[in-house]
């Protein structure tokens, strides 16, 4: 029996590269984090970050060029990266589910939304019997938002929001542990963006499921998680509770992501743009890779790593720390 | 590479609806109506119509920029194709005074509908057009000298050296720096914040004095985004740019615009200044929208908008208010009644509803 205390995944020193014909793509680095039963998560950071790559690992779901330099992903204290493609695969969607960017392109347009996610459930064992599944379906469909007897129309016949909310559901299906949403709102309008998000907090607080938020958008992210990691060219460069880290954000990029986004509440501040470009990834600069677009970089920035300065649960990879509270440790 | 600590400042108090010079607008709009047919064939009547823009009127002053903002299908991209002629529309005039003395015709002002032939050419050299998508907008073969010196050649503008000096200086003028040694790349050399402004360059090489931008910042990560946007508004008031910024993003749109229209299911619901419709919104529609916009505040708890159900079907829509089966506020008022006229509550701030 393990501890309800325990954290559900715990992700260490993880670090991924893709192999290219431009040579060694480090897309992760060294990336350590806890996620507790019931919270969630956001990860966020510019595209190229690495967070996907994250997600993507967390499922082991890696293309042929991919390969896992270090690291362990543990799941209630089993390593994920350990097992067997058959193991694995009997975990996918009962343990760890994943609502991916592109929901038009998870459904197959020739078969029934409802079959598709019975399918999903009696191939896992959930349900034994037709009927249960199709019970089981019914009270998902009502869990998302949709009506039950959608689930004998064909996805064309779904709106972009309705079948984020299908998705949603057949990530759902099995009960899983966790879910990673991969940017589940990004191509959908405000209004239905907004019920989706409601809808998956509701979920998660009923469930006591855990999410994994990956998201461009911090306004989305500031709303729906406890926790947020913020990445920077495949490293986790500052963590903390959600409210901690947009209070007081310690590290120079994470304020500059908060600066540079436009809010429609509040005094009408100028936005402050971040100059350059991310570093390329399969040259990375020296010692912090944000020195080359720091406005506080030292030569202490270019040569070395910077190691954590942290104050309770709030960190940042800074030498610098905006948050003068966070102490460096050694 | 993007200069640091570019800042969108407020966007130009005095281009505020009407013009500098003769207090004539730019771009007059009334009763654009443009209909898709639906369900037709060569030799087959269309059984019905979607209603894309249904009798939208605005105007546009010199250096003004107005967003047009709403949710996907709501007839706003339409709008922007109708403008730059991309798009002829259905019914209704569009009226542009582009008031430069050095114009191709003596007239006062051209009515939309009647530029064909080589009038549409020095039509183009006064409007253009920056698309959303920076992958699928440049021809990836071409270089980006070639791409943005295109505009200058079909216009026939200057030799060779001409044209290399202005490609220069407009690459310049939008950041990409050193700009000599962008001239030779292709379109797959740089990044999307890079591309978009290559996109920009292109619009603005020709000095037009009006641009519909349709989403230009929504495909580009944040930190990208807001150097696009405080370039796009700098080089508005530098060169005198007129904009209609297409846009789904309501926090963009307020760094962007000095007015703001909400468009619903191909009409204008309500239009006003920016931090007038932000701070006091009038229709429900706009209340729901604004409300369902997240804050990038972990503190704040919003209310959950107040709206009802899915996006209707701009198909043969029925003549009563297009929001009605959605609204929190509706009335038998609403039902009996067509569609409410556009009227202007407080100085400037035009309201659509019959419960306002």
């Amino acid at each position: 029996m393990t501890d309800r205390r325990d954290p559900l995944l715990t992700v260490d020193g993880l670090s991924l590269s893709y192999q290219t014909r431009q040579g060694e793509v480090q897309a992760i680095r060294d990336v350590s984090f806890e996620l507790a039963r019931g919270s969630a998560l956001g990860l966020v950071g510019e595209s190229g970050c690495g967070k996907t790559s994250v997600a993507n690992c967390l499922m082991r779901l890696l293309p042929d060029n991919a390969r896992l330099s270090a690291g362990r992903v543990l799941l209630d204290g089993q390593d994920v990266l350990l097992l067997t493609e058959e193991e694995m695969r009997l975990r996918r969607w009962r343990r760890i589910s994943m609502v991916f960017q592109a929901a038009m392109n998870v459904l197959d347009p020739v078969y029934r939304v409802g079959q598709q996610i019975i399918e999903a459930i009696e191939t896992h064992g959930v349900e034994s019997t037709d009927s249960a599944a199709r019970e089981r379906v019914a009270r998902l469909f009502r869990m998302v938002g949709l009506d039950p007897q959608l689930m004998e129309r064909y996805p064309h016949e779904f709106s972009g929001g309705m079948r984020q909310r299908a998705v949603i559901a057949m990530a759902l299906s099995c009960d899983p542990d966790l879910m990673i949403a991969d940017e589940p709102t990004t191509a959908l309008d405000v209004i239905v963006q907004d019920r989706i998000l409601r809808e998956l907090k509701a979920i998660q607080q009923q469930l006591a499921m855990s999410i994994i938020y990956i998201s461009h958008d911090i306004a989305v992210v500031a709303e729906v998680t406890d926790v947020v990691g913020v990445m920077y060219a495949g490293r986790l460069v500052e963590m903390g509770d959600t409210s901690d880290v947009f209070r007081a954000p310690a590290h120079p990029y994470t304020a500059a992501l908060m600066s540079s986004f436009p809010s429609v509440s509040g005094e009408r501040r100028s936005l402050t743009s971040l100059p350059g470009e991310p570093p390329n990834l399969s040259d990375p600069p020296q010692g912090c890779p944000f020195h080359p677009r720091c406005a506080y970089a030292t030569d202490v920035c270019r040569t070395e790593y910077p190691p954590q300065a942290r104050s309770g649960s709030h960190w940042a990879a800074c030498w610098h720390p905006l948050d003068a509270t966070l102490v460096p440790q050694s | 590479m993007e200069s640091a600590s570019n800042t969108p400042e407020t966007p130009n108090a005095q281009a505020t609806g009407s013009d500098a010079s003769d207090g004539e607008p730019l771009v007059a709009v009334h009763g654009l109506t443009k209909l898709f047919p639906v369900g037709g064939g060569p030799f087959r009547k269309p059984s019905s119509f979607i209603h894309a823009v249904d009798d939208v009127s605005f105007q546009l002053g010199h250096g003004e920029s107005l967003g047009l903002v709403g949710e996907s299908g709501c007839g706003k991209t339409t709008v922007g194709k109708l403008l730059v002629k991309l798009l002829e529309p259905t019914d209704g005039e569009i009226l542009f005074r582009f008031g430069d003395p050095d114009a191709p015709v003596a007239e006062a002002s051209w009515d939309s509908a009647a530029i064909k032939g080589r009038l549409l050419r020095s039509f183009r050299r006064r409007v253009q057009m920056i698309f959303q998508d920076p992958y699928e907008s440049m021809n990836p073969r071409r270089t980006i000298y070639d791409i943005i010196s295109e505009p200058l050649s079909v216009q026939g503008m200057g030799d060779v050296q001409y044209r290399v000096d202005r490609v220069l200086e407009i690459l310049t003028l939008v950041g990409l720096t050193p700009a000599g040694a962008f001239l030779f790349r292709h379109p797959h050399e740089l990044s999307g914040g890079q591309r978009q402004r290559v996109a920009i360059a292109r619009a603005l090489v020709i000095r037009p004095s009006f641009v519909v931008a349709d989403e230009p910042t929504s495909m580009l990560d944040v930190s990208s985004r807001a150097g696009v946007m405080s370039l796009m508004q700098d080089l508005a008031t530098e060169l005198g740019v007129a904009y209609l910024y297409v846009t789904h993003d309501l926090a963009v749109a307020r760094y962007m615009c000095h007015r703001i229209a909400v468009m619903y299911l191909g009409k204008v619901v309500e239009l006003a200044e920016t931090e007038e419709l932000l701070r006091n919104p009038l229709h429900p529609y706009t209340k729901a929208l604004l409300s369902a916009v997240p804050l990038p505040d972990p503190g704040r708890r919003r209310q959950a908008p107040d709206i009802r159900g899915d996006l209707a079907t701009p198909i043969d829509p029925p003549s009563r208010c297009r929001f009605y089966e959605r609204c929190p506020a509706a009335t038998a008022h609403c039902l009996d009644h067509p569609h409410p006229p556009m009227e202007e509550k407080s100085p400037g701030h035009f309201v659509a509803c019959y419960e306002v």
